[in-house]
């Protein structure tokens, strides 16, 4: 195949498990779900093979393997697509969310096609945002992810299912209303009535429009992202959800909010971005404490690990209005640690513990030496959570490092309370944990709880997919370049999309 | 004698029509075929392929009578479509509650449908009165078709008294009009001097004609006949209704506006609002958005969703001819004919469930995923696409709509997005709009049902048209161009002759 | 090969606890594993000080790889003096700390501590402040695991106290270096002492801000400040200490006085000192202040303490006390001509006391935990009486211990104090003087600590009180002879870092 097919070889592969599991007969229903893992891995295995083919070279387009089919002829619109570096780490770990989403579903059996099916296209979607070059393309792709995800929370979830999934449906279409009355208003205004986003990056629209139409998609974007004060969707939505719905909701759903309002608020209206940095900047601080803060009072396992998402998320916000190049490529970063951080989390809380628990309460939880009673899951959720604090040598450290550097840069004093939202992180973190794997009054009890908590062991599926993202975790956290270089490649070129941009602030 | 002869040869596929429509009736005297729904329905559909075969036939161009009957690219493609839906209404009312005296259902149908073709043929405000007449009244009977039931029996008063109060504001408009200019073509309109579009008689002429089609394509505030006639119709006669009439309807609608009072548009910018039919449009259109959505969102019968999202739906394409130009016209002919596949379908679902479980309300539809899950996905995929959700045609029909509006204005003048205003209402109230279209879906996918209703076997053909229509809103929405190209082809062929003109 | 001599000293550990975690469960098995994995680490430390060019001095075995290289990141590994003192220290407490387990011999906890030694060599070795970084916060992840095998619900508690609080100041440090690699664009240690050197770091800081040149200063050697003080700790920063040394079983609060607690001096030295020498100079007053006031509370809380664990945890910080008030000292008069010998031998004085009190107090610790482990847990200073008749041993090689603690000349104890206070007494007389006053009560209540436990009447209770087994004379023997050894031969050590210190003072 040639190179420049494999980003959008990802997006056929997913639409292709789509179209297979429809066409199984009901009585094979149960193959669904080996189709659902063939066809992540094919597109996983895409992703990874256009991430090598990536070409890095001093002066090489950051922008490669650009496919651009004619759609629409006026309007016009192009299935346009290519990628560079945020692109490619973003399909990667879109890949990894998809394969160890469908190992952690595998206990799926009611209606196994209609949930595979959902899942897969949900992972369509997001491949296609994250390589999108046609503003339109994006935005259908943007919106393709939407209404399976209200399904497959509604039927497949637990507590308070419906609530969370319409909630979490009209948060998400608020959020796409604003951003397709920017893209109408670009279109319009682009000068020759283009949806292509090379050239609307390089073309300067007035200051006056910028100014509006920068929040207005931002924020469009951004509540995706679960920016504070619109983020009370994630919460309920990831608890409500399936484990592999939460998965893919803190790992590469949210992503797609910050994605795009890189690559299309920010990129687009620089002038705007400039006039709003600040309070973007307050209100991503915000987050970080309010969600680190919140989330020491729950009460609820999944709410902890829903709110930790917001309070990461705050970083990925400022990592991007701090506009340098360690800010920006924290904040990438970031969004790839904590889609593997925060789906590490969602599988061990929804999968491993609820699964055989039927509970999610901490002191409940804690009366049932897990520890002992399922090692296996006590061990992910302690590396997962040494994680999360952005521990060294885990993934999130170095992301937030970069966030942080890139932020004295720009906003020393709210560096202060990011840094308070870190030491807050690690307070709930370590009180989830403490309270649910090692109460303290769990050795005194040792002899007669294990004999009355009998959990069905950890299944193999569970083990790799814990193991896979584990393993990710690890490695980036060891070796950051793999992923770093790309994307630093991808912001300091000065043929890339966001050079307008960074030298815009510079100057 | 030209013209008579001429007349015969352009109206033949109505003509066809007329003539398969007296057939059926005839068809339908005979106790040996009176009840056999199959034979009628194939009579049907032979005539209807015939005046099919002979539109594609001929001539792309004509023009008789000054306007009185046109045949151009965009009136072919207008009249195809609304055959073919009618006829799937055909095919629905087959399948449906309908039983007593087919024939003469059928009969009317068709009888409709010439109304519908002959209202989108023409130019001349007269043949538009006629038209719309035509289509109505058929569509009266329709409506009142279940005897025994005295929901369809208001309905049918309710739609007669509202249709005729509405024939008698536009016949008044359209007289004024006619006394101002002196004549009845719209091609004639079109050149009337700018002092007379000033005259107060002629605008109130335009109002009244404005009133009388809000009434028709059920805009607020004239709307309120709408959900009664939806819920107690017939399935296939709403259908009906809600997809052929309004086809040719708004493609009369823009026609008349577009090209005839194309100099009297004033403006809708927001701050910059001039007296023209732009204003009074753009505040209908707007106050259907926003009154067809809210309203949505507390029924809970199925068919009055689909009513006021009818009304909506009605709001946003009234929104798209504030466009004001080709890319309006265009843009309101994609979204209406998508708009008419998709509710068609819709209405053929609930057509189907009403004809299995009884009713259209909400909790017929539970548990519909499991008896009949071919039918929940059609659903799902008419909902979705009504509720603006790519990739699916209805979204690439409102980006285009709202995109057409907006950027109006933006050349007149330069860099004011003047219609933002509209085109924020719209949009916000589309998202308002997924959250009733998902209660719909929710009762079909999500909750289960409290006894699980008696498995029947769906009506085929039926069945198979659902399922049609939805792959058709589902390619349509991957491949707009299938249509969009015809359209615009046709669109700017007549703009171009208009200009020439 | 040779290059990577640190590199595998480092992993060493590293492999054992991955290779004891796969082990059978088998006691003897995993401690024999256990064991031989420190002590191998022990000889290898023990071979890279003797290979060690001590004439040359400096930094030597350097390795030195890119690991992200745009924010200036790299693997970056070396030793001087001072590094091998730590790493051979470390290298004997772990095996010690093995030894001492007894019982608690578990897969997870031979592991765990083997684990803490890798990031503790990593720490010592680290020449770059990221990958320093990592080490000294990964190191928090075992202990606080070590520490909760108290198993009770305070242990719990003071295990996140400890964690939170380490980290809380491992940010606040983060924070500071952040802003120096804004303002320097490196995290390179050595570098950044070059920088330093030329007094360009403060300009740089202050250009890089464009605030008040003092107040970015001061802020960013306050968050480092901070960092280093929660973990040696300095007092008002201390509160965790006393709580997690007496929760953490014996053998935990070993390793955490005798080697975790140097890393912060290991800060002082390494990071601190090179980078902000004005500055402290400057600072010199409160600086002293603090470790005064270390020193002196420390040695009064501990008088007032009534558990054994807690006394010793108190003299911890008292002794680490020293260690800052030699620092402290040394940097007031870094400029200053003259004193040269003074403050070599303040410096000296601070790296013995770093080694001596590793090895002292890890043996007391390890001697409360015999206590302990025959009183089933009683640990109070009045519990007990008169062990001297039925524990002779017992109360011999503690009582040595207790001595060499209370730095009487002879044992390892005394060198490091003498010298850090002849050094003080010339650069900084009044904190000297005032800190003198701990010296004094140190020996008071680590008299008593003799007296209360091992003298007077024996109570009934502990009549079959039993002496030392073999196994734990074989433990500590070593320890107690090196506590005579250094004691009487410092230079061993002394001839070790003298070359270092020399460099470290400019």
């Amino acid at each position: 195949m040639p190179t420049e097919l494999l980003p959008t070889a990802t997006i056929l592969s997913a639409f292709l498990g789509v179209a297979l599991i429809l066409l199984l007969p009901t009585r094979f229903g149960q193959c669904a779900k080996w189709i659902a893992l063939l066809s992540a891995l094919t597109g996983f295995g895409f992703a990874v093979a256009a991430f090598r083919g990536y070409d890095m070279a001093p002066g090489a387009d950051p922008l490669q393997s650009v496919v651009n089919l004619p759609w629409v002829d006026f309007p016009r619109i192009g299935f346009t697509t290519g990628a560079d570096g945020v692109s490619l780490v973003l399909l990667l770990l879109t890949g990894i969310i998809a394969t160890t989403g469908v190992l952690f579903s595998w206990n799926v059996t009611q209606q196994p096609r209609a949930f595979f099916a959902l899942f897969l296209t949900i992972i369509g979607g997001v491949y296609g945002v994250f390589q999108s070059l046609d503003l339109f393309l994006l935005f259908v792709c943007y919106e393709i992810v939407i209404v399976p995800k209200y399904f497959l929370i509604s039927n497949w979830g637990s507590t308070n299912r419906e609530y969370g999934a319409m909630k979490l449906t009209i948060y998400s279409v608020a959020g796409s209303a604003l951003v397709l009355l920017g893209l109408l208003a670009t279109y319009v205004l682009s000068p020759e009535h283009s949806l292509d986003l090379r050239t609307l990056a390089a073309t300067d629209f007035p200051r006056a429009f910028q100014f509006w139409a920068f929040p207005v998609m931002f924020l469009g974007f951004a509540i995706l992202a679960g920016i504070w004060p619109f983020h009370t969707w994630a919460p309920t939505g990831h608890v409500a959800a399936p484990t592999a719905v939460s998965m893919l909701l803190a790992g590469v759903v949210m992503k797609l909010g910050s994605y795009g309002a890189l690559r299309v608020a920010m990129t687009l209206f620089p002038l705007g971005l400039e006039y709003w940095r600040m309070p973007i900047a307050i209100l991503a601080t915000a987050g970080i404490l309010y969600g680190a803060l919140v989330a020491l009072a729950q009460k609820d396992l999944k709410f902890v690990v829903g709110y930790s998402s917001i309070n990461h998320m705050g970083f990925v916000l400022l990592g991007l209005v701090t506009l340098n190049t360690v800010g920006l490529s924290g904040a990438v970063l970031q969004m790839f640690s904590h889609g593997i951080i925060g789906g590490l989390l969602f599988a061990v809380v929804g999968r491993m513990i609820y699964d055989r628990t039927h509970t999610r309460d901490i002191a409940l939880l804690g009366g049932m030496n897990l520890a002992k009673a399922l090692p296996f899951a006590a061990f992910t959720f302690v590396v997962a959570s040494l994680a999360s604090m952005g521990l060294p040598a885990f993934s999130g450290f170095i992301a937030e490092i970069s966030i942080l550097l890139g932020a004295w840069k720009t906003f020393p004093v709210f560096l202060i309370f990011a840094a308070l939202g870190v030491v807050i992180t690690v307070a709930f973190t370590l009180r989830a944990l403490q309270r649910t794997f090692f109460p303290a009054h769990a050795t005194a009890t040792d002899a007669h709880d294990e004999a009355s908590h009998a959990f069905d062991p950890i299944t193999l599926p569970e083990r790799l997919g814990a193991m896979i993202l584990m393993a990710v975790t690890f490695g980036i956290g060891l070796f950051p370049k793999i992923l770093l270089t790309p994307i630093l490649h991808s912001f300091t070129s000065p043929q890339s999309l966001m050079h307008h941009l960074i030298q815009g602030v510079a100057k | 004698m030209n013209t008579a002869l001429a007349l015969l040869k352009f109206l033949a596929p109505e003509s066809i029509l007329a003539e398969t429509a007296l057939v059926v009736l005839i068809a339908g005297l005979f106790k040996a075929t009176a009840q056999k729904r199959g034979v009628l329905l194939s009579l049907t559909l032979m005539g209807g392929f015939a005046a099919g075969a002979l539109l594609l036939l001929f001539p792309q161009n004509a023009n008789i009578a000054h306007g009185m009957v046109v045949l151009d690219p965009l009136t072919r493609l207008v009249k195809l479509a609304i055959l073919g839906l009618s006829l799937i209404a055909a095919i629905f009312a087959a399948g449906s509650t309908v039983r007593e005296h087919f024939a003469e259902y059928l009969g009317l149908i068709l009888f409709s449908t010439i109304g519908m073709m002959l209202l989108a043929g023409t130019e001349d405000l007269l043949m538009i009165f006629i038209g719309l007449e035509m289509t109505s009244i058929p569509l009266y009977i329709l409506t009142g078709y279940l005897k025994r039931s005295s929901t369809s029996a208001e309905a049918a008063l309710k739609y007669f008294l509202v249709g005729g109060v509405s024939a008698a504001f536009l016949l008044f408009g359209l007289s004024l009009i006619y006394g101002v200019t002196g004549s009845t073509s719209i091609a004639d309109l079109a050149q009337t001097p700018r002092a007379t579009l000033l005259d107060p008689l002629f605008i109130a002429g335009v109002v009244m004609a404005m009133v009388g089609f809000g009434f028709k394509v059920a805009a607020v505030p004239f709307h309120l006949w709408a959900p009664d006639v939806y819920e107690g119709a017939p399935t296939p006669s709403a259908a009906l209704i809600a997809s052929g009439s309004k086809v040719a309807g708004f493609l009369i609608l823009a026609k008349l506006l577009t090209f005839g009072f194309a100099k009297g548009t004033g403006s809708a910018a927001w701050g910059f609002l001039q007296p023209g039919w732009l204003p009074l449009l753009a505040i209908v259109g707007a106050a259907s958005v926003v009154v067809g959505n809210l309203a949505a969102l507390s029924q809970s019968n199925v068919k009055r969703i689909l009513a006021y999202s009818a009304i909506a739906q009605s709001g946003y394409m009234l929104l798209g001819l504030t466009a004001a130009g080709p890319i309006g016209v265009s843009s309101v002919i994609f979204y209406v004919i998508v708009y008419a596949l998709t509710t068609l379908g819709a209405f053929g679902v609930v057509s189907l469930v009403e004809q299995r479980r009884g009713g259209s309300q909400l909790h017929h539809f539970e548990g519909l995923h499991k008896s009949a899950p071919g039918l929940a996905l059609c659903m799902g995929v008419f909902m979705i696409s009504l509720a603006g959700i790519p990739p699916l045609a209805g979204f690439f029909g409102k980006f285009y709509l709202f995109a057409g509006a907006l950027g109006s204005v933006s050349s007149q003048y330069s860099g004011n997005l003047g219609l933002l205003w509209l085109i924020i209402v719209a949009v916000a109230f589309n998202a308002v709009s997924l959250y009733y279209y998902l209660i719909v879906l929710k009762h079909v996918f999500v909750i289960q049902p409290a006894a699980e209703p008696a498995p029947a076997s769906p009506h085929c053909a039926t069945s198979a048209f659902v399922g049609f229509l939805a792959l058709a809103v589902f390619a349509l929405g991957l491949y707009p161009p299938a249509l969009l190209a015809p359209i615009q082809y046709a669109v700017a062929a007549v703009t171009e002759a208009a200009a020439q003109h | 090969m040779s290059n990577s001599l640190l590199t595998l000293l480092t992993f060493l550990p590293l492999a054992g606890a991955l290779l004891v975690a796969l082990l059978p469960a088998k006691r003897l098995l995993i401690r024999a594993a256990g064991l031989g994995i420190a002590f191998a680490a022990l000889g290898a430390a023990l071979t890279l000080a003797f290979n060690y060019d001590r004439a040359a001095g400096g930094l030597q075995f350097v390795e030195k790889w890119d690991w992200i290289p745009s924010l200036d990141i790299q693997y970056y590994l070396g030793a001087d003096g001072l590094s091998l003192m730590l790493l051979v220290l470390t290298a004997i407490i772990t095996p010690f700390a093995l030894l001492a387990l007894g019982d608690r011999v578990t897969k997870l906890n031979v592991s765990l501590i083997l684990l803490l030694q890798t990031t503790l060599f990593g720490t010592f070795t680290a020449l770059n402040f990221i990958h320093w970084f990592l080490f000294y916060e990964l190191s928090l992840v075992p202990v606080f695991l070590l520490i909760r095998m108290g198993g009770s619900a305070k242990a719990t508690a003071a295990a996140t106290q400890f964690f939170i609080y380490t980290l809380f100041g491992g940010f606040a440090m983060l924070l500071g270096f952040l802003a120096i690699h804004q303002a320097t664009g490196t995290f390179n240690l050595i570098d950044l002492a070059a920088i330093a050197h030329q007094s360009k770091l403060g300009h740089a800081l202050s250009s890089a801000f464009k605030w008040h040149p003092d107040c970015i200063n001061v802020l960013v050697f306050g968050g480092i400040f901070l960092g280093l003080a929660v973990k040696v700790p300095v007092v008002p920063f201390h509160t965790w200490l006393p709580y997690a040394y007496s929760e953490a079983p014996a053998p935990v609060s070993m390793l955490l006085t005798g080697v975790l607690s140097k890393m912060g001096v290991y800060g002082f030295l390494r990071l601190l000192m090179p980078l902000f020498p004005g500055l402290m100079r400057h600072l010199a007053v409160p600086l002293l202040g603090f470790a005064v006031v270390t020193i002196v509370f420390s040695a009064l809380a501990a008088l007032a303490q009534k558990d054994l664990k807690r006394i010793v945890a108190y003299s911890s910080i008292n002794h680490l006390g020293y260690c800052l008030l030699g620092i402290f000292a040394v940097t007031t008069a870094l400029h200053a001509p003259g004193e040269t010998n003074e403050r070599a031998a303040a410096m000296n004085g601070v790296l013995l006391q770093v080694f001596n009190h590793g090895i002292t107090a890890a043996a007391l610790f390890c001697f409360i935990g015999f206590i302990e482990r025959r009183s089933n847990g009683l640990r109070g200073l009045n519990d007990f009486g008169g062990l001297r008749t039925v524990a002779p041993v017992l109360a011999g090689l503690m009582g040595i211990s207790i001595f060499s603690s209370l730095g009487l000349p002879g044992l390892n104890g005394f060198a490091g104090e003498f010298l850090i206070f002849k050094g003080s007494f010339a650069l900084a007389p009044a904190a000297s003087t005032l800190a003198a006053i701990g010296l004094f009560v140190t020996a008071v209540f680590l008299l008593t600590m003799i007296q209360r436990v091992f003298t007077g009447p024996l109570s009934e209770r502990w009549a079959s009180f039993p002496d030392l087994t073999t196994a734990e004379r074989f433990t500590v023997a070593p320890i107690i002879a090196l506590m005579f050894v250094l004691g009487i031969c410092p230079q061993l050590l002394i001839a070790l870092f003298n070359n270092t210190v020399l460099k470290l003072l400019p």
